[in-house]
């Protein structure tokens, strides 16, 4: 594949208008560590924005980060956690669960973590990635240059584009630069781990912290079967963690009270700073479900309560490895030897018994020609498809940039 | 506003017919005297009689409404409970005026999944009452939280003094269900987290009416901190407090509140709720901390200590509950404080980077001996929201222009230090023509056209937001420019 490698903003206009011009679509990436994400594109050239690299303001006590979009999340995470700060909605690296080499972790860029709008456990308390993302410049599929949002924390000026290019999977514009919001790291953190739990009353407990005082910042239960890959817990069935984090008195204090009240009645410890530092990154990252060769893997996104029962749908009928992050709200899932991957009884799941739940299935790592066959992405009602495709015609009516990575024909 | 369509304004009579047809009863509104109650929202300068006002109670009324709308080629104005301070709700003279007030009813209460399913008529506050039993809130608190509607809330994304810790409306809500212009029904999210693909709920969030109706909202509902502490803090010179603020968020503590008070607002405060502010500082500061004891304790000796690095004079911890209300209750009726002594006043809402608020007050000052009005500034320190009140008299010759005009000059002036027009109050009709300040011409056609994927007749809301209605055919127009490469020596591979 030929491609472009633009070096800055007028580049990048250039060569978008010049596809535009030639009715040419072009693939973006930087890094690629996620060009597996999404349905498999064949596209004649590739645009490349890894050269559009570099925080260009950073000032902690504002907590706001602008940095050119395909700046590596490494040095982003770097220079934040030389002044005490964080992304709070930790980036997952995918690299492992999606058997990319080492190497390619390396390669996550802001704008790719943005672009599909890729949040870790701390979700559930400090937002998604699209909750951070407070404004950009890039180049629309028209190859115009255009900016949105602000460089301030608090903005509500004019229509609220970030959110639109978080998870829009680089069909609507090219980020050239971006701004965040950051926030500062906490300076203890501790798990309260609950052993011996089936799902359902692992769920009960993970709602029941999620719903106290607590200040609970992840919340996760992995069955037995899916606890082998993570060495803390190794021999161990059945696990619920909750993580707490902040000024360390008040983390101790919260972990006596969770376990207090939520480990009598079952085999309960807790994790130290750095075990607890390790096992969350596990989780961010899915190490759970790494590993496990040509699964495809899934990841659903449904009410905290329905996890459960989710999880041990898709176990009665398929060949599966799961475990709920979210508190019973994201469900992962491994699943082997099925045509589609096992799409139709996962999202026939998500549905439910009476046909109205709600909540969305994303095929996460498939073979392309599965990643062809179903939709990676959950079908949408009609309207709201329609709706989808005149956003995308709206921001690049010639479907230059990645046309069809999120649905057939989009 | 747009010239009214007087081929509209003459079918009026038809208008009101197809509406009954749809809105039985009261809920089609047509007297001059029961239309005159809608005619502003909380920006009261400006008024305008809506051709009609249509109540609509269910999502199939709403969709029957827009859709004849749509036939008719008639605008719409939704409105929730009209405390917009931007006019975002400003009625047309040839449009209808599409009340939410029916949908006024909570469906569910979901402690499980921690969320509720209301109506956008029921209010902000209303919300939080309906769980505060169970221990639970909703976290966005707009200062208008006892009248404003959740429906106006997500049309604004409406924020409030806790938003740096917990967010704004965008941060808080989960699903939307919502009616398009041509009448169909979209339902986005639910109970579960986040989108895939186009985040539409994201971009519905504080589209101010423009996009789609929205006629049911889940919210986020958070457990109530164990406690609060505020603290109140004086200091000689709106620089310390500037650069205390800075060091609190520096050192790794994000308060519940941080809110900072100028001298004349202080003074206007305290004459009114007499708490014991002290009135011989330029700056007040009132820092709230929430959490359980032993970290709301730890923190706040934490920030005592910083404060004293800043050359604060005047320091009291809150020592019961009854006091640390006492401290917001001056913040709170500010407003009204400022309403005492002047007989108008014009509230402003630009966020600047905090670094540069010393310097942002003293230009104001300048601009304040210019215009020959006094301004009293209330601030969200945490987040840089500032909000300028402009004290005027609205009976005195040419004041309202003074006012507007020095609010225009306030707003650009944050621009220029690289903040933005507006944190939280919308752009409405108030600071639509200072969109130009911010946006340049391409960045406005890319909003404007994503209108047209959701409404592409700009019946919805129109003369709002944007300072130039654009027809849909002429924005989506594509100029390529055929030919040679412009760069033949980019690096390719």
């Amino acid at each position: 594949m030929s491609g472009f490698a633009p070096a800055d903003l007028s580049e990048l206009r250039d060569i978008v208008a010049e596809a535009v011009a030639a009715g040419e679509s072009l693939e973006v990436v930087a890094g690629g560590s996620k060009r597996g994400l999404g349905r498999p594109l064949q596209l004649p050239r590739s645009l490349d924005l890894s050269r559009l690299a570099g925080i260009r303001d950073y000032q902690p006590s504002e907590l706001v980060l602008t940095a050119a979009a395909a700046t590596p999340i490494a040095e982003i995470e770097a220079t934040l956690a030389a002044a005490g700060q964080m992304l709070a909605f930790e980036p997952p690296d995918w690299g492992s669960l999606l058997g990319l080499p080492a190497t390619a972790a390396g390669r996550r860029t802001l704008g790719g973590v943005l672009a599909c709008n890729l949040s870790g456990p701390r979700r559930i308390k400090a937002g998604a990635a699209r909750d951070h993302f407070l404004g950009f410049r890039g180049v629309s599929g028209r190859g115009e240059v255009f900016k949105a949002g602000g460089k301030v924390v608090k903005n509500v000026t004019g229509y609220d584009l970030s959110k639109l290019m978080a998870g829009s999977y680089g069909t609507l514009a090219a980020l050239e630069e971006i701004t965040i919001k950051v926030l500062p790291q906490p300076e203890a953190v501790s798990t309260v781990m609950l052993c011996g739990l089936d799902a359902a009353a692992a769920v009960r407990r993970l709602s029941r912290a999620l719903g106290s005082p607590h200040e609970v910042s992840g919340a996760v239960y992995i069955p037995a079967s899916s606890a082998a890959a993570l060495t803390s817990l190794s021999g161990v069935s059945g696990v619920a963690a909750l993580r707490l984090e902040g000024p360390l008195p008040s983390v101790i204090f919260r972990r006596e009270r969770l376990l207090a009240e939520l480990g009598s009645d079952c085999g309960a410890t807790s994790l130290d700073d750095e075990s607890s530092i390790a096992f969350w990154r596990a989780i961010r990252d899915v190490l759970p479900l790494a590993g496990f060769g040509d699964r495809a893997i899934w990841r659903v996104s449904v009410a905290p309560s329905r996890g459960a029962e989710l999880g041990e749908a898709i176990a009665r009928r398929l060949d599966v490895s799961w475990y709920l992050d979210w508190g019973g709200g994201l469900v992962w899932a491994a699943i082997a030897g099925a045509e589609d991957g096992g799409a139709a009884v996962i999202r026939a799941a998500v549905r439910g018994a009476d046909g109205r739940g709600t909540g969305h299935a994303t095929l996460i790592k498939g073979s392309p020609e599965l990643r062809r066959s179903v939709p990676v992405f959950e079908p949408q009602p009609p309207p709201l498809a329609a709706l989808a495709s005149r956003i995308k015609e709206s921001f690049d009516p010639r479907r230059i940039l990645n046309p069809g990575r999120t649905v057939e024909g989009g | 506003m747009p010239t009214p369509d007087a081929a509209v304004v003459e079918r009026r009579a038809d208008i009101v017919e197809a509406l009954r047809h749809i809105v039985p009863g009261e809920g089609v509104i047509v007297s001059e005297a029961e239309r005159r109650v809608y005619e502003s929202d909380g920006l009261t300068a400006y008024r305008q009689l809506p051709l009609v006002v249509v109540l609509p109670s269910t999502v199939e009324q709403v969709a029957a409404v827009l859709r004849c709308c749509e036939q008719f080629g008639v605008k719409v104005v939704p409105r929730g409970a009209g405390t917009s301070l931007s006019g975002g709700a400003l009625p047309l003279a040839d449009g209808i005026l599409l009340g939410m007030a029916k949908f006024n009813r909570i469906l569910e209460i979901d402690y499980d999944n921690r969320c509720a399913v209301v109506q956008p008529g029921v209010t902000n506050l209303a919300i939080t009452k309906a769980v505060e039993c169970a221990g639970f809130y909703y976290a966005p608190d707009p200062s208008s939280q006892i009248a404003c509607t959740i429906g106006g809330n997500v049309a604004e994304n409406s924020g409030g003094v806790h938003c740096l810790k917990y967010g704004l409306t965008t941060n808080n809500i989960l699903g939307i269900e919502m009616v398009l212009m041509n009448g169909e029904v979209i339902r986005l999210g639910g109970k579960h987290l986040d989108a895939e693909t186009y985040d539409v709920l994201g971009v519905m969030t504080g589209s101010e009416g423009l996009l789609g109706v929205v006629t049911e909202v889940t919210v986020r509902i958070l457990p109530n901190p164990t406690t609060a502490r505020a603290l109140l803090v004086g200091f000689p010179t709106t620089e310390d407090a500037a650069r205390c603020v800075a060091a609190v968020i520096a050192a790794g503590i994000i308060p519940a509140g941080m809110e900072m008070m100028d001298r004349p607002a202080i003074h206007a405060a305290e004459a009114f709720v007499k708490v014991g502010y002290p009135l011989d500082v330029e700056a007040l500061l009132i820092v709230e901390l929430d959490g359980p004891p032993a970290e709301v304790d730890y923190l706040m000796g934490k920030v005592e200590v910083i404060v004293r690095g800043h050359n604060a004079i005047a320091i009291r911890p809150s020592r019961d509950e009854a006091e640390r209300l006492a401290f917001w209750s001056g913040r709170k009726a500010a407003f009204p404080a400022v309403g005492r002594i002047s007989p108008d006043y014009y509230c402003m809402d630009g966020t600047i980077p905090r670094a540069r608020l010393a310097e942002v007050l003293s230009r104001m000052g300048g601009l304040s001996d210019r215009y020959r009005l006094a301004v009293a500034n209330v601030f969200h320190a945490g987040d840089g929201n500032l909000h300028p009140l402009i004290l005027y008299d609205a009976n005195k010759p040419d004041e309202v222009e003074r006012a507007e005009a020095f609010g225009a000059d306030i707003l650009r002036l944050c621009v220029e230090v690289g903040g933005v027009l507006t944190g939280e109050h919308g752009v409405g009709v108030e600071k639509r023509d200072l969109m130009g300040t911010m946006f340049d011409e391409s960045d406005l056609a890319h909003q404007q056209r994503l209108k047209c994927a959701f409404d592409p007749d700009g019946l919805l809301n129109p003369g709002k937001v944007f300072p130039q209605l654009h027809r849909c055919a002429e924005l989506g127009r594509l100029h390529v420019h055929a030919g040679r490469l412009p760069f033949p020596d980019l690096p390719r591979f």
